[in-house]
């Protein structure tokens, strides 16, 4: 797995540094703007100042609108992240376990119809998932699963990102490993349970982070089958709220911030991992 | 047997409605039941599909996104890793600030810049005033000539976390040999940039191309919540059309036409991109 250093590269210098700068304020700007507006509770004076310097440094420092967005009873935000976490931790655990049960057998066992399963997993890598919302609705329908947290999490599990990151891990498990803990009487599934899963816990960390990142940003799937709020994640929420709220700068702001910081403390936890994810889906090794 | 619920999942959830979609396509399949049966209707659906402006307007809007957003994306990506990859004071604060946008949903992005782009006086238009005085502003995303740009500049600042971080590691697997060696020929900054880097960073450009591109043909989230597709068809998608012309208007088997049209674009431009690209390579 790609790691990236603390390797010092080349080129450091002023220039550099002046350039780090600038990007710092690229990023950071519209993030300064929107914890100013989310600590103003005056609706008018935001829309009064929206541009100007006082709404990148908080001249007043009220908690108001977050309290009102956490008490809006339209718009409950623990709901919406309870539901959020939910649907992230049901679709992680069963996404890990099926998808890297399904690698194994596919990576190590002897069953005839590999090839073509194989073949049938790399192909359905290359159809795009908006491209198959409509009849995953319909189904949705017959099943009578809409607006529900299963209609939520299905489709993250049938993942075929996931079973291939594990076959990939799989496969190169060294063959000694496997006969001898085969010679040592463990069964097949013993071997994956206690072998090649525990092994695999970086191919677990990148699949955890990347569908996290997934299910943190869905939206298109989200909006058409939830109904309201009671099944409802955090990112429809926040477009709900939008809409719903608009031109209450403050409120909306503090709804953004209420999210990115869940997203930013988990960020700072699993730093390492997260970068490695990342970098694993891109470099080979 | 542990091969059973990924493979029954993976052909309920991902083969059969893909299997659906090409057969919806070729019918008049409503979203809700109806008491007509649905009936099949051939090449109809395709043939209202390219005789609507509206459908064209979403395909060579995904497309000019697309050929923006790539393009300028990577390039910022590519510049913010080079910087992040140099010897810098604070290098572990400033990998950590470029990282933040990728962990913002979509939607909160969003609302970022629906304040950032706001009329009159919101933070862009106040820097426009600076210039041009102050009864001029910008209707970033009210206008049919800015909007597509002003969604293109917020994707590219939502995203680019996600590329800079492949070039970071795509940075720190050319061996640091090379541009000593190409130092002590005498190579300038520019010169070691387009002989040391740029060809040890192929196979992750190739990647990197790819993924950015078939990512922008999937524009929907942004353009839902900030534009609905407008002004006048100025941002709409064809992930959008579809979504409108299945969901909100119902037509399930016109979307669908709509949906295998687009995995077909999606899949030839990634075959084409793969054949110029290792083409290229053999020459």
């Amino acid at each position: 797995m790609a790691k990236i250093s603390q390797r010092t590269g080349r080129g450091g210098g002023s220039l550099a540094l002046a350039c780090a700068g600038v990007m710092t304020l690229g990023v950071l700007l519209p993030l300064l703007m929107m914890v100013t507006i989310s600590l103003n509770p005056d609706e008018q004076d935001i829309m009064v100042s929206i541009g100007a310097l006082r709404s990148f440094i908080p001249e007043v420092v009220s908690l108001q609108n977050y309290f009102e967005v956490w008490a809006d009873p339209a718009h409950p935000f623990l709901r919406y992240l309870g539901n959020t976490l939910l649907i992230t931790g049901l679709t992680l655990l069963f996404s890990i376990l099926f998808n890297s049960m399904a690698a194994f057998v596919l990576a190590q066992g002897t069953l005839r119809i590999r090839g073509p399963l194989m073949i049938l997993i790399l192909a359905s890598l290359a159809i795009p998932a908006e491209s198959l919302v409509l009849p995953q609705l319909i189904m949705a329908g017959w099943a009578g699963i809409i607006d529900t947290y299963q209609v939520q999490i299905l489709p993250g599990v049938a993942n075929a990102m996931s079973i291939f990151l594990f076959y990939q891990f799989f496969t190169r498990l060294p063959k000694e490993l496997i006969e001898a803990a085969r010679i040592d009487g463990f069964s097949f599934f013993q071997i994956f349970r206690y072998i090649a899963l525990p092994l695999s816990k970086p191919v677990v960390s990148a699949i955890a982070i990347l569908q996290f990142l997934e299910i943190w940003n869905a939206y298109l799937w989200p909006v058409m089958v939830t109904r309201g709020p009671e099944h409802r994640p955090l990112s429809v929420a926040m477009s709900a709220y939008f809409s719903s709220n608009l031109q209450s700068w403050g409120n909306i702001m503090a709804f953004a911030v209420s999210m990115a910081i869940p997203a930013i403390l988990f960020f700072l936890v699993v730093q390492k991992q997260f970068i490695a994810s990342v970098t694993s889906t891109g470099v080979k090794g | 047997m542990m091969l059973l619920p990924a493979v029954v999942l993976l052909l309920t959830i991902v083969i059969l409605p893909f299997a659906l979609s090409i057969y919806f396509s070729f019918t008049d399949q409503r979203l809700t039941p109806r008491p007509i049966p649905t009936r099949i209707v051939g090449l109809t659906n395709f043939a209202r599909m390219f005789a609507d402006p509206l459908f064209w307007k979403a395909l060579a809007n995904t497309f000019v996104f697309a050929i923006l957003v790539t393009p300028f994306q990577l390039a910022l990506s590519l510049a913010v890793a080079m910087i992040l990859n140099a010897a810098i004071p604070f290098r572990a604060f400033f990998r950590t600030v470029a990282i933040i946008p990728l962990l913002l949903p979509m939607t909160v992005v969003a609302a970022i810049w629906a304040v950032m782009y706001r009329i009159p006086n919101g933070p862009l238009n106040s820097v426009v005033q600076m210039f041009a005085g102050s009864s001029v502003y910008v209707d970033w995303l009210g206008s049919s000539s800015t909007a597509l740009l002003s969604i293109v500049l917020l994707s590219a600042w939502a995203t680019f976390p996600y590329q800079m971080l492949i070039y970071l590691a795509g940075l720190q697997e050319i061996p640091q040999d090379l541009y000593e060696a190409a130092t002590l020929d005498g190579a300038k900054r520019w010169q070691r940039f387009r002989y040391v880097t740029w060809p040890g960073l192929r196979n992750v450009n190739i990647f990197q191309l790819i993924i950015t591109t078939i990512g922008a043909l999937k524009l929907f989230t942004q353009v839902d919540m900030l534009t609905k597709g407008g002004p006048n068809g100025a941002t709409t998608t064809v992930i959008h059309y579809m979504y409108q012309q299945g969901f909100l208007s119902q037509k399930v088997g016109y979307a669908s036409a709509v949906a295998v049209f687009f995995f077909l674009v999606v899949c030839t431009i990634a075959l084409i991109q793969r054949v110029v690209l290792r083409n290229e390579e053999g020459a």
